[in-house]
């Protein structure tokens, strides 16, 4: 018989699809073709809609609520205020920090757009009308929207519910309005090294307040079985899990008997990670009125009261040595959060994961105190598409080594390269107190600046300031720099926790007979691919094809327990699970392999999708062979089946890094700035998916671009929001995108299974510092030093007129 | 954002889109390309009982361009204004300016006739037809009328229309000379920050005739008539055009908003005017 020629190594490693393969995206033949199945895509017998009344002002005592006349409406069969969750106890709720917000307003309203009444109907025009008939009397009361004047003496009290509690949820508090003071690092040290430094950059950064806005908002469906005390909910959820727990914990309804499903979700950057009034009142509804309900918020809804992003102040000192050697750094972070204190932040971090705000430099010694206080703005303070409050730490830093090389009159290209963290210094530990895992900073950043021929760049920025100074141009051109380091993959469970629930997160794998597999998971894809990459890094450790594997997550019932999806966390975490879920299957598969070839197990050599006898390459085993014998075969030892279950606490964060650059040319007449090159260096560790990698690197640039150049969340002085739709809200469309440049180093993480670090929040984390550096360094010959964000055309004008670039 | 209930129709005449009118006063509201008004009724800002859409009218549709005369119907739509050939020839003004109105998705529904009857002082066309010198035609229970576009609007959404009116068309001659609709705005989709129209005849160096309108920089369209004057039978030269840059500008009066303050708005609204001079002068 003729030999049937055996694939090598090489082939049958690339029909896996593995890691490092530009898989095709196997969910976009459902996403492109419109056939994805969103919350608002669930339609069930009987359902119901339930919408909200919403405050119109920011800071009232509640009078009264007249729901007659909403009663009386034909189609609307229910009106939930406070009164009527209060015997419940469902009237408030937990927030995800430790701090507790009204389901419905009880007895007053603390910003507009809070949730004051709950109405349900028929469909959604008659929940409408009956939300136009509910009448509320409100009194007002004085509106605090600056954080600074929260804490003021005679400032008006928000939380009257917890005006005397001298104690928070993270220590004392020492005003009504004050919610924590969070420290982190050497105090004194840090205050002795900057009165005793040569040289010391003093700059308030603002990172101002703005909102995640995913394309589909958020909502529920809520389905109460009274026949089996089971209760259902379909929602926006990037933590399904936790919102299982979460719902039985404050509804007293068992555990077992709450069942949450993650649809497909149209984009999350952590707006989806908080539980909102909706969801509540949504299962409350389902209960009284026996039927399922749906809540689906309008973009007007979202924008104004689910959770927004940012908002901090941070007052920073950075010193150094004359030639530029960064000796300490000081910061004071005054952090507006709204409301209620809602952040979704690991429960011990109040602030987050500030404390890497010592970025990618060796910085001997530092000080972080954040203050977190109350305002009459909507709550929230997610991580839109970053690590908790780490994109606010990298700005910071990105701002602050900017500043401090004006001060030294020193390239900033220059004096980060002077103070990274070396190569040979990993595992590094920061002044903070992170241990950083991996990188190799100089090798990103010489690769960045001569991509982008940076020399060049700034002769190019010399001779267009000569035009402008002569008076033949008003353009001047700004080059941004940035290099970030992340901390993601939250997280060990020793310091990570929500609510009590540890970080980690799980796979569980089945091989079917014929050798194809299913693998659930804790997380939950809001877009980012998930289906696609985990069944190549699977496809890489157990040898079968990534188009044999499906790939489920999202609903409770069925996928192990996990914390979601949220601050680059999927692949750190639930990724290394996969892996170390896949090294069992293979485990076991090696000793069913060994009985079948009659030979010891370590007599037996793993080859892509086989194992091998060793020096005897013609007997071996595929992966397929070995999972139909585990279904077919009496093993002695050995129980039948092939299935695995990992949960993986990762022993460390992952620390992605990154260098970006973005020239810009800014018309100081107009204010209008326009993106000559953004280039985007991103260091993730292993390369799971690089086609998936350069479209997260786009997506989050462009976020940051929006963030950067014009999207906000703004309050006037009476609390109302002036950003409420998408005409003064900033969203970037095709139009305004620029072209990016991406590019990478690949330094493994030493403690992650397969190597791979996270990348989906690294482009905004990075992108934002470059886009806004870049507009301070085209001003900065004129002696700006800084200019807070967003940098929309009358913000950029006003930077020219105040340094006297106008006649 | 769910508008409140409405009964809607669809008349198939002008006669019969005014007799309800006629019915129903000020509780009925005629609707174009929606662009405008869906947005405020699915707010709640108004409150219309009878929607009267006027889709089925023929006669309002239609680009009639008869030597220098030019009819538009008010149902023609943005994207027709932009692709009709004998409308650039004969008025090309008309196609830089519609290029700038919102995106395509908007102006593929969004009319002319909607655009200048809203009253919106955002809205870009009012201030193109200041520019043109164009005429409404109208037509209501006392029959038709014809009011010139410098007349029509009186303050924000205040317009010269009577509750029972339908704009029937605009016309206006074909312009001679050089051209420029300059507009800044933030992103696409956006209305202007400040945005101005130019037209400029000029033999020899001298100005035979001029028109300046400016777009969202007061309550209303505003006619530059002291710049015109300023500039004609003037011999046109980068100073007199700075000059009436200057007096546009202090005959503007805009507001605050997102896009910034007053004192900005009046900066930006200098530089789009000398830019769209500069720009008619060249063409010229
Ligand atoms: C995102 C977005 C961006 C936009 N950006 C711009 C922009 O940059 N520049 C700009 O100019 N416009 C802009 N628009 C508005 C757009 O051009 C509208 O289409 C236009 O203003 C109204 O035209 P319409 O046909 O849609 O009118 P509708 O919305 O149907 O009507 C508007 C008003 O005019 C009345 N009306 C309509 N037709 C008649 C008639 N024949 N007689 C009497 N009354 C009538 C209606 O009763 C209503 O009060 C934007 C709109 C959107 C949604």
């Amino acid at each position: 018989m003729d030999d049937v020629k055996t694939p090598s190594s090489e082939e049958r490693k690339s029909a896996l699809s593995g890691l490092g393969t530009s898989r095709k995206r196997v969910e976009d033949a459902r996403f492109t073709q419109g056939k994805g199945n969103y919350v608002d895509d669930i339609k069930l017998k009987g359902m119901l809609f339930g919408d909200f009344v919403r405050s119109p002002v920011a800071h009232a005592k509640i009078k009264k609520i007249d729901t007659a006349a909403a009663l009386a409406l034909p189609g609307v069969h229910a009106v939930l205020t406070a009164a009527d969750l209060e015997p419940l106890g469902l009237h408030w709720m937990p927030t995800l920090a430790g701090d507790k917000q009204m389901v419905l307003a009880d007895g007053k309203v603390l910003f507009q757009g809070q949730e004051v009444a709950f109405v349900v109907g028929d469909d959604r025009y008659a929940v409408s009308d009956g939300v136009a008939l509910v009448e509320v009397e409100y009194d007002e009361l004085p509106v605090v929207t600056d954080p600074f004047k929260a804490e003021m003496e005679d400032a008006p009290v928000l939380r009257e519910d917890i005006a005397d509690q001298k104690e928070g949820a993270h220590g004392p508090r020492r005003h009504p309005n004050h919610i924590f003071t969070w420290e982190s690092g050497d105090k004194e040290g840090t205050n002795k090294v900057l009165d005793e430094a040569e040289v010391v950059a003093d700059e308030m950064v603002y990172y101002h307040r703005t909102h995640p806005c995913p394309l589909e908002t958020c909502g529920c469906v809520a389905s109460m079985d009274k026949v089996n005390g089971k209760l259902t909910v379909w929602g926006t959820f990037q933590a399904p899990h936790a919102v299982r727990t979460v719902a039985s914990l404050i509804s007293s309804i068992p555990e077992h008997n709450i069942r949450i499903i993650s649809p497909d979700i149209g984009g999350g950057f952590g707006n989806k990670v908080g539980v909102y009034p909706g969801y509540v009142c949504a299962i409350v509804a389902s209960i009284v009125t026996g039927v399922p309900i749906k809540w689906v918020e309008d973009r007007m809804d979202n924008l104004m009261a689910t959770a927004f992003a940012r908002d901090y102040w941070m007052h920073g000192k950075i010193s150094a040595t004359k030639e530029g050697k960064i000796t300490g750094l000081w910061c004071h972070t005054t952090a507006d959060h709204g409301a209620f204190d809602a952040c979704a932040d690991p429960t011990k971090f109040p602030a987050g994961f500030m404390n890497i705000c010592t970025g990618s430099y060796d910085i001997p010694v530092a000080y972080l105190a954040v203050d977190g206080v109350y305002t009459n703005k909507a709550p929230g303070g997610v991580a839109y598409r970053c690590s908790f409050r780490v994109t606010e730490a990298s700005y910071f830093i990105e701002r602050m080594i900017e500043v401090l090389a004006l001060k030294l009159g020193m390239d900033s290209a220059e004096l980060r390269s002077k103070n990274f963290i070396k190569k040979e210094q990993f595992p590094y530990t920061s002044a903070l107190g992170w241990e950083y895992d991996s990188g190799d900073y100089h090798q990103a950043w010489d690769k960045a600046l001569e991509a982008v021929n940076y020399k060049k760049l700034r002769e190019d920025q010399a001779k267009q300031l000569e035009l402008f100074k002569s008076g033949k141009s008003r353009k001047l051109i700004g080059i941004g720099l940035s290099h970030f380091t992340e901390i993601v993959g939250a997280g060990p469970v020793k310091n990570c926790d929500i609510l009590g629930l540890g970080m980690f997160d799980a796979c569980e794998i089945r091989i079917h007979p014929t050798g194809s597999a299913i693998a659930r998971l804790g997380t939950i894809s809001q877009g980012q691919g998930h289906a696609t990459t985990f069944a190549q890094i699977l496809a890489s450790e157990i040898g079968i094809p990534a188009s044999d594997i499906t790939l489920e997550e999202g609903d409770t019932d069925t996928a192990p327990y996990g914390l979601g999806t949220y601050g680059s966390r999927s692949t750190p975490v639930a990724g290394a699970a996969t892996a170390m879920a896949g090294r069992k299957i293979r485990a076991k598969a090696q000793m069913i392999a060994a009985y079948l070839l009659e030979v010891h197990d370590d007599d037996l050599e793993w080859d892509v999708d086989r194992f091998v006898v060793k020096g005897a390459p013609e007997k071996f085993k595929t992966m397929k062979e070995i999972a139909f014998a585990s279904y077919n075969q009496a093993i002695p030892g050995v129980e039948p089946g092939l299935e695995a279950v990992s949960y993986y606490d990762p022993p460390n964060m992952t620390y992605p890094n990154g260098a970006y650059i973005c020239v810009m040319e800014i018309d100081v007449d107009t204010g209008v700035s326009e993106i000559k090159k953004v280039y985007a260096l991103d260091d993730c560790g292993t390369r799971i998916n690089p086609m998936i990698i350069e479209g997260q690197v786009h997506g989050g640039l462009t976020e940051a671009l929006a963030i950067s150049m014009g999207q906000e969340i703004a309050y006037d002085e009476q609390g109302n929001v002036m950003t409420g739709t998408l005409m003064d809200f900033f969203v970037p469309t095709a139009w305004e995108t620029p072209n990016y440049e991406t590019d990478f180093t690949e330094t493994p993480s030493p403690h992650h299974p397969i190597g791979a670090k996270g990348v989906g929040e690294s482009p905004n984390v990075g992108g934002v510092s470059a886009f806004s550096n870049a507009v301070h360094d085209a001003f900065k010959s004129f002696g700006l030093t800084q200019a807070h964000m967003p940098h929309d055309h009358w913000r950029v004008w006003k930077i020219a007129k105040d340094l006297g670039l106008h006649n | 954002m769910i508008p409140s209930a409405f009964t809607f129709y669809k008349p198939d005449s002008i006669e019969k889109a005014v007799s309800i009118m006629k019915d129903f006063g000020d509780e009925a509201r005629v609707i174009a390309g929606g662009h405008s008004l869906i947005p405020v009724m699915k707010q709640r800002l108004t409150d219309i009982k009878h929607l009267i859409d006027l889709s089925a009218i023929e006669e309002l549709k239609g680009i009639n361009i008869s030597g220098k005369s030019i009819t538009i119907g008010a149902m023609t739509t943005q994207v027709e204004l932009i692709t009709n050939e004998n409308l650039f020839k004969t008025a090309p003004v008309i196609r830089e300016a519609s290029l700038q109105i919102a995106d395509p998705q908007v102006r593929n529904l969004g009319t002319i006739g909607g655009n200048v009857a809203n009253g919106d002082p955002a809205n870009d066309m009012p201030g193109l037809m200041q520019l043109l010198d164009a005429t409404y035609k109208l037509s209501g229970t006392n029959g038709l009328r014809e009011v010139k576009a410098r007349e029509f609007y009186d303050g924000a959404y205040f317009t010269a229309r009577e509750d029972d009116e339908i704009l029937i068309s605009i016309s206006f001659d074909a312009p001679i000379g050089g051209y420029a609709y300059e507009k800044q705005k933030r992103k696409i989709g956006d209305y202007a920050t400040a945005a101005a129209g130019v037209i400029l005849n000029v033999d020899n160096g001298v100005c035979s005739s001029a028109s300046i309108a400016l777009t969202n920089l007061s309550d209303t369209p505003v006619y530059c008539d002291e710049a015109v004057s300023m500039l004609t039978g003037k011999n046109i030269d980068d100073n007199l055009l700075s000059q009436a840059t200057k007096s546009c500008v202090e005959q503007s009066d805009p507001v605050a908003d997102q896009r910034g303050p007053v004192e900005f708005k009046k900066y930006v609204a200098g530089i789009v005017i000398n830019k769209a001079l500069k720009r008619a002068f060249e063409r010229s």
